[in-house]
Formats: C-alpha cells, structure tokens, sequence
C-alpha cells in the first residue's frame, strides 16, 4: 500500500517537473529570449561562478582550520619531520597557486560576461608570457624535487650499523613478527620450510635462527635506530605506520626494507594526547584480498632501558617449541642449546 | 594536379554514396555501420551505459563507507547472496566494487566513451574528410569494444563476483585462484574482455593517425589544425605505443594463472602449501602495468583538453592563447607521459635510485600541465564569454585540472609520497584530475556538438542546473577526502573502526556518500535532456556556436560522406575570433583571406596573393576537370 502511494506521489512530482519545464520553454520561445546571448541566465551563471568561489573559499579554510588536529597525525619519526615538513611547504606553494589561479578562473567569467556592445580583444600568443609561466613553474619545481630528493636519498639509504633488525611478514590477513635475538641477526628463512609450527618459514638449521623470537606486538626502543625487514607470504601487502611515516610494500620473493628513528615513546604520545589508549599501528595499503582493513598491529615504543629488559626476558621459537630442531642433526641440536644458555 | 582528380574522384564516390544510402537498412545504417558519425554516436551511447553502472557502484560502496552500520537489506533483490546476513555488504564484493567501478570508469567510460566518441565523431568532420580512412576498421574497432562490454558485463554475475583485486590488478592476488574469490573465473573474464579492449584501442588508434595525416582536406595544414584534433591524434599516439605493454602484461598473467608459468610469482606458501613457482617478480608487472598505466591518464586527459581549448575558444570570442605553446606542451606531455610510470611504485620495493629518477621526470611534465592551465586563463581574460552549458563544463575542467593536477606534485614527490601513497589522498587527486576533469570534458563535448550529432539543440536551463549539481557535487565528494588522505585513512579499505588512527571521520565519509548519491542524481537531468532533445529539442542552426572550425559547414543532417558538394578548402587558423576589423565576432576557416582585407594581419597580406595564385589554379583544374568529364 505505502509502496503505491510513493509511487503515485513520485509520479505526480515527475509531472509537475514536466509541466514548469515545458512551460519554461514555452515562454523562452515565446519571448524569443531562447535567440539572445546576452542574457539573464548568462549573467546568473558568471555571477555562480564568483558565488561558487567565496562559498568554497570559506568552507575549505574554515574546515581547514577547524580539523587541523584531526588529520594531522602527530609525528613519531625523526625522517617524519622532514617529510612532513616537506608536505608543509608544497602546500603552501601550491596552496597559493591554487588560490591565485582560482581567483583568476572564476572573476574572468564575472567580469568578461558576454555583452553585445564589447568585443572581446585578438590576443592570440605572446611569447615572453609562455617563456615566463614556463621557467617560473620549472624552477619552482626544480626546487621542491631537490628537497625531496635529499629527504628521499636519506631516508632510504642503508640502515647504521647496530640498528635493530624486525623481520615483520604479512600474510592473509595479518603480520608475524620476528626479533633476531641476542646475536642481532634474523636467521635464514624459505617458504618451503612453513608449516603449522613454522608459521614463518625459518630455517632452524641457521645457527643464527636458534635465538629468534616471536612477539605479538613491535616493541622498539626510542631514539635508536630500527630496521624493518619486510617480505610476504602470499600476496603482495604494504606495511603502513602512519605516526611514523612509514611505509613499504611486501613482495612474496623480494624481500624489502624500510629503517627510521622512533622518537617519543608511547607513554610520551598519550600523555601529549591526552589520550590514554593511543597505540601506535601498522596497517595494510596494498589490497590483498577480504580481511585487507583488519590486519592491525601495535607497535610499542619503550625507553632504551625497558627495551633491553624486555628484550632479554623474551623466549625463543626453539625454548617454547623444542621439536622446531627435533629433526635437525644432532651438533645443530648443540649448537643450539649453547646459543640459548 | 593530382590532389585536384582526388577531390573529383571524391565527389563522384560521393554520388555513389547517395544511390547506397536509400538502401541502407536499419542494420546497416544504425548496428553495423561504417560511418563514423554513427560510429561516434554508438561509442557514447556505450559509454553513458556504463559511466551509468560505474557510478551505481560507485554509490553502493560508498553506502559502505558513509553508512557502515545500515541495513542494507532492501538491496538483497539486486545483489542476493553478496548482502550478508546481518544486512551488511560482503568484504569481498566491496573489493569487487571498486575494482569493477575503476576499471569501468577508467577503460570503457573515459577512454572509450570519451575518445571513442569525439575522436570518431570530429576528425574527419573537422580535418574535412569524407570518412576515416578504413571504415571497415572502425566498425571492428566499436564491435571489439562491444564484445569487451559484454564479456565485463557477464562478470558481474558470476557466483564468485567478478575480478576483485583493484583495477591495477596486481599478482599475486590475481593469479592465485585461492588467494580471493573473484580471482577465479572472474579474472580470467576480465583478461578476456581487456584483450579485446586493447585490440578495439589499437583498431581505433591506427584509424586516427593515418586519417589525421592522410585525409586532411586541401589547406589544412598541422598548423591550422584545431586543438581538439592535435589532442585526438597525439592520444591515438600514445593509445598505439602503450596498449600493447598492457596487452603483454596481460598475457604473461594469463600464462602465470593456466599455464603454470613464474613471471610474478616467486616464494609464495598460499592456502597451506608452498607453490613451486620461483624466480618471478611481482614488481614486474607493475612495471608493464604503470608503462600503459601512466600513458593511460593522459589517454583520458588529453582529449578532453583538446574538447575544452576548442570550448573555451569559441565561447570566450577569443583565439586560444598560445596555439603552439599548447601544441607544445601537449607534445611535451606525450613524450614524458612514457618515462614517468614508476612514480606509482616509489615503495614497492624499487630500488630508491630509480625512484629519485622518477620522481625528477614526473616534475617535469607539471611544467607543460602548467602552461596550458596560464594559457586557458589568458583566454578568458578580456574575452566576451558565453555560459553555454559546455562552456561552463570546460570552466569546470580547468578547475578539476588545477586542483587534482597541484596534489600530483606532492604524489610526484617520493619522500612525500610515503605517507600518501595508497591514501585516500590518491584517490582525490587522480579522481580530480584524471575523472572528473575528464568526465567533464566527455560532457562539455556532448553538450557542444549535440546539435550537429543531431540536428538539435540540448535545454540549456537543464545543463545550467546539470552543470552547477555536478560540480559543486564533485567537489563536495573528492575534496573532503584530501582531509582523509592526510590523515593516513588507506584505500580500498571495507571498513575503518578496526584502527584507532582511522577510526574518526564518519561524520565527513557520511557527508562524501550524500554528495555522491546528489551527484550521481544529478546525471538523470542529463539523460533526460539527452534523449528529450535528441527528438523533441529545438531545431538547431547551422553554426548555433557561431564557431570557425570545418564541421559546422556541414548540411543539419549530414549523410555519410558529410558533405553533399566538394569538400570545403581551408584558408586559415580555427580560432580567428573577434579579428579587428572583422564585421562579424568570428571568420570559419572556409573564407579565403582574400576575402578579408579589412581584417588581415601584417603577415597575412603576405599570404593573400599567394592564396590567390592557388585559388586560380584550382579553378583552371577545375574546369579542366568538368571539361573531360562532360
């Protein structure tokens, strides 16, 4: 019943529409304004368009303003500065150009409407003007690429040495994480090795993977270098740390890398929050399939201190999984057992 | 002598035409026709049909985003089994949504619906040519295209959902059947459908050049082409150099899903087990994607520039300003648009020296992007300006190209890009600048060359409120999500309350999906006006624009062959617009300088005796001509 009366009650809207429109012709034809240039919808729309201009003008600051805390994530890296400094400046620039040229864009059409007793004026090039807006935007550029360049060739050259290393490995639809223990160095690893108990694929034959660990979140000390080392399982996902403005995609067979500086802490950025669950995250930004929006982890930053504490009182895959080396030989077996004393 | 017997032969192949045309049967005339006007007309009516679904989905999975938590029930009669439930939209078929909406979007409507439409329809009405230069391959050219349409369509209704992994479709989410439902049979569909796109691309493509340099009528020389066919012919360019890399990537998938080969896929443990394929490399084929990928934007975006120079031109009463700088920087812009590619891949694990590189080439192809927006605006200035619908559109487009075109210089940027890549900060800005102002220039087109497609005028208070809706609207939608992009929310992504970063903005995301479903409300005013006036507008004049260029010598209703006499000669530039001394605001480009002393340049005085000489020559052949006809 409700359904045919909305059907009804669209059908009488359509028709009134119909009806204004077809009159609104007919008075157009009649009064031959349909032959004019100059006129009133002319002059309404040069007028929109300076209307369209200051609405949006107000709107856009005002907003801008207003949310500025919102979309601007606090920044927890040291590159992350830079970066975001970088981002400041392009918006001025071309926060600026984009005024200008909207200004000129919509007063031209107010001020340069059609009127019959003007003529608009023959002006079909001028070199000098071409050269100018050519060179000027080139220089401008040139200049905002050779900061950025600086910025990018720093932030992706080779970790320091002693920078901890993490493996993270994404997977549908989640990241496994591994430390490389005492000796610093993540042990080898090959996707034919993964199993129930080897989520990773480690190979527990590399001495060096006898005292890697897992963790359920990233733990990092403050203000000390830190090495992601990146890869995948299956498909292609992209570790994204937005506080620290970090991000690189994990390639199945191409491992990758990614290495930043934290610099405030957790407790640090919920006490300047306010805020006191705030986590730092990592997020996926490469799809990879139905559960791409879920595949959270925290990343925890802790003072160097606490970091070597917690660092120590970790156990390894082997302590918490002896069979991980039950089939290897047996001087792995030893080897193994040494590493971990 | 010989271009002379040409133009004869011409005519006379001409009458031919006329006896052939009472034959034609609706089959012929109106499905499997050669002509390329009605080849132009078939590829738009294709392209509103799917810029029609494009947008509907576009609205579904925006219902997701602004409205996570309704109660989507009433949909289930249309989408069944992809409503879960609790009434909510399947994550899955989100991903397929947007990939669909994309590809879609970005294939079928803008290059398709756009180029496909106006190259087909003005080149040869506006170089003076009786056809292209294979009608044949034109026609093959819109029925691949169908083809490709059909198959696309058919995988929308697949049970598994159609192909899923974004319009980029990287491997290994698409190779791997198991790694996503619409990698299945999905994906292969849609493989099947872009190879027939690609083959429909390049028939079209071929066309366009050769007619471009080989059909040109007498007098129409490179430089006295107007802008819109200069923008059709370079995009033919890139189209012919580019689409064959996205056909090879395509193919090496193809191989990687059937056939068991390992050109993306390498160390890959899926599904609980390891697949023996080793060696391949996934950043591969972003590499052959981006190679087409990239081109592609400018595929989209140039001849909607050229559309828009012509507009702006004609409503202004002005000459485009800077014709060769433009010419230039178009040229500029089809060269660099192949060495720039991988600026869409600064973190996918590419060596960061190669980034630099790349991040040093896409800076540079701002500066021509540059230029043309300082030459759109010194058009305007002091000109005598019409509001026609298309008018404003193309107003519309210089403003979608400054706002999405300015973000592109901080994407082009690789130490910024790492915060932005994959952010909805992407999304506003190639949906600015690459859809919008496209999509606008796709608009401005129909609504200027409605009437001589056919015969009648569009409402113009109807386009008014159609423009003014789409425009606010499109803004309202893509300029909220610069905030979000900022802010770090990520693409492609179902849902945002897993993440506290992210889990903010449903007020702004609830805004973006009203001003999406307004906007996309607004193109039924279009429709309506479309297919009204197609049979009950006003008659049109011949020249209703008051326009210099070659397709307004046409008779209302032009046949194939276009005219029913010689075909025209061309004695000057399309955009002598308010020439001083001229009694009229415009001069065609059919009026001899001779004719004009009142108006002429210095150096075109030069130009009147030899324009006389030629003048007389060809009449002597002329009558030569007659004499040994009769």
């Amino acid at each position: 019943m409700y359904g045919f009366l909305i059907a009804i009650g669209v059908v009488l809207l359509l028709s009134v529409i119909w009806m204004v429109y077809r009159i609104q012709t007919l008075i157009s034809v009649a009064k031959g304004s349909d032959k004019k240039i100059q006129t009133t919808s002319n002059k309404v729309n040069a007028a929109l368009f300076v209307v369209f201009l200051v609405g949006t003008f107000v709107l856009m600051t005002w907003y801008s303003i207003k949310e500025f805390s919102n979309y601007q994530l606090p920044i927890a890296s040291e590159h992350g500065v830079i970066t975001d400094r970088l981002f400041w400046v392009t918006m001025a620039v071309t926060g600026f150009i984009f005024i200008l040229t909207h200004i000129l864009l919509f007063w031209f059409p107010y001020k340069y409407q059609y009127r019959t007793d003007r003529r608009a004026s023959y002006y079909p090039d001028n070199n000098k003007l071409e050269v100018i807006w050519t060179l000027v935007p080139a220089v401008v550029l040139a200049l905002l690429v050779i900061s950025g360049w600086r910025a990018w060739t720093d932030i992706t050259d080779p970790a320091p040495e002693g920078a901890h290393e993490i493996e993270l490995l994404g997977y549908q639809f989640a990241w496994e994480i591994r430390y490389p223990g005492k000796d610093n160095i993540l042990g080898d690893f090959d996707y034919r090795l993964i199993n129930a108990t080897n989520s990773r694929g480690v190979d527990f034959s590399d001495q060096n993977s006898r005292d890697d660990f897992p963790s359920q979140s990233v733990v990092i000390p403050k203000g000390e270098p830190v090495l992601f080392k990146i890869r995948a399982r299956d498909v292609l996902h992209s570790v994204f740390a937005p506080h620290m403005r970090l991000k690189m995609d994990a390639v199945p067979g191409m491992p990758t890398r990614f290495w930043f500086v934290p610099t405030k802490t957790t407790a640090e950025m919920r006490a300047e929050l306010g805020d006191e669950e705030f986590e730092y995250e990592i997020a996926c930004t490469e799809v990879c399939g139905s559960g791409h929006f879920s595949m959270r982890r925290v990343i925890t930053v802790v003072e160097p201190e606490e970091y070597r504490k917690w660092f120590s009182e970790q156990k390894t895959f082997v302590e918490s999984n002896p069979s991980l080396v039950l089939d290897l030989p047996i001087e792995d077996k030893k080897l193994a057992e040494t590493a971990n004393q | 002598m010989s271009v002379a017997n040409v133009s004869a032969h011409d005519v006379s192949a001409h009458d031919d035409h006329h006896d052939h045309e009472h034959e034609d049967g609706f089959i012929t005339k109106y499905i499997f026709t050669q002509d390329h006007k009605m080849i132009g007309k078939q590829f738009l009516v294709t392209g509103m049909f799917w810029a029609l679904i494009g947008g509907f989905l576009s609205i579904l999975f925006r219902l997701q985003l602004g409205f996570p938590d309704m109660n989507l029930e009433f949909l289930r009669p249309l989408l069944g089994g992809w409503i879960t439930e609790t009434g909510q939209l399947d994550p899955n078929f989100y991903l397929a949504l947007v990939t669909m909406h994309g590809t879609i979007m970005v294939f079928f409507v803008l290059t398709a619906g756009l180029s496909g439409t106006f190259s087909n329809f003005l080149i040869p009405l506006q170089i003076g040519a009786r056809d292209m230069a294979s009608g044949f391959m034109n026609m093959l050219s819109y029925w691949f295209f169908f083809t490709s349409g059909v198959i696309m369509f058919i995988s929308l209704f697949l049970e598994r959902g159609p192909a899923s992994g974004g319009w980029v479709v990287y491997p290994p989410l698409s190779a791997l059947e198991q790694a996503m439902p619409g990698s299945g049979l999905g994906m292969t569909l849609w493989l099947v459908s872009m190879t027939f796109f690609i083959a429909s691309s390049l028939l079209g493509g071929i066309n366009y050049i050769t007619t471009v340099i080989n059909l040109r009528t007498k007098g129409m020389s490179f430089a006295r082409l107007p802008l819109t066919i200069w923008a059709f012919f370079l995009t033919a360019v890139i189209g012919l150099l580019s689409f064959p890399v996205l056909f090879s990537a395509a193919l090496l998938l193809v191989f990687d899903r059937s056939f068991g080969t390992s050109f993306y896929l390498s160390d890959i443990y899926i599904g609980g087990e390891a697949l023996p394929n080793t060696g391949g490399s996934a950043v591969l084929y972003q590499h052959l994607f981006w190679f087409l990928g990239h081109p592609e934007v400018y595929i989209v975006l140039l001849p909607a520039l050229g559309i828009t120079s012509e507009i702006i031109a004609t409503n202004s009463r002005k000459p485009i300003f800077g014709y060769k700088a433009m010419i230039i920087s178009m040229l500029g812009i089809t060269i660099l648009s192949f060495v720039v590619w991988a600026h869409h891949m600064f973190v996918s694990g590419l060596n960061p020296f190669l980034g630099s590189i790349f991040m040093f080439l896409t800076l540079i192809i701002a500066v021509p992007s540059a230029v043309k927006v300082f030459n759109y605006l010194t058009t305007l200035w002091r000109g005598n300006l019409r509001f026609t619908t298309a008018m404003m559109f193309s107003i519309g487009l210089v403003s979608f190209f400054i706002s999405g075109g300015l973000t592109g210089i901080f994407l082009g940027n690789s130490a910024i890009d790492i915060q932005l890549h994959d952010t909805y900060f992407v999304v506003a800005h190639f949906h600015l600048v690459m859809g919008s102002a496209s999509f606008f220039g796709l608009m401005a087109g129909v609504y200027h060359w409605f009437p001589k497609m056919f015969g009648r005028m569009m409402d113009e208070k109807l386009g008014s409120i159609h423009f003014w809706l789409t425009f606010v609207g499109v803004y309202m939608v893509f300029f909220p999500m610069h905030y979000i992009g900022i802010a770090g929310f990520p693409r492609r992504y179902y849902s945002w309350s897993t993440f506290s970063f992210t889990d903010m903005y449903t007020d702004l995301n609830m805004f973006v999906s009203v001003a999406a479903i307004i906007t996309f409300a607004a193109q039924f005013i279009f429709l309506f006006n479309f297919f009204y006036s197609m049979f009950r507008g006003r008659i049109a004049s011949l020249n209703p624009w008051q326009s210099n260029t070659l397709e307004w010598t046409t008779p209302l209703h032009p046949k194939h062959g276009n005219w029913p006499g010689e075909i025209p000669s061309v004695y000057r530039w399309p955009y002598d617009y308010s020439k001083p001394g001229a009694k009229e605001d415009f001069i065609p480009q059919t009026v001899p300088l001779s004719v004009t002393p009142e108006s002429n340049l210095p150096h075109e005085e030069k130009l009147v005796n030899l324009e006389k000489e030629i003048i007389a020559e060809e009449e002597q052949v002329l009558v030569a001509n007659e004499y040994k006809g009769s």
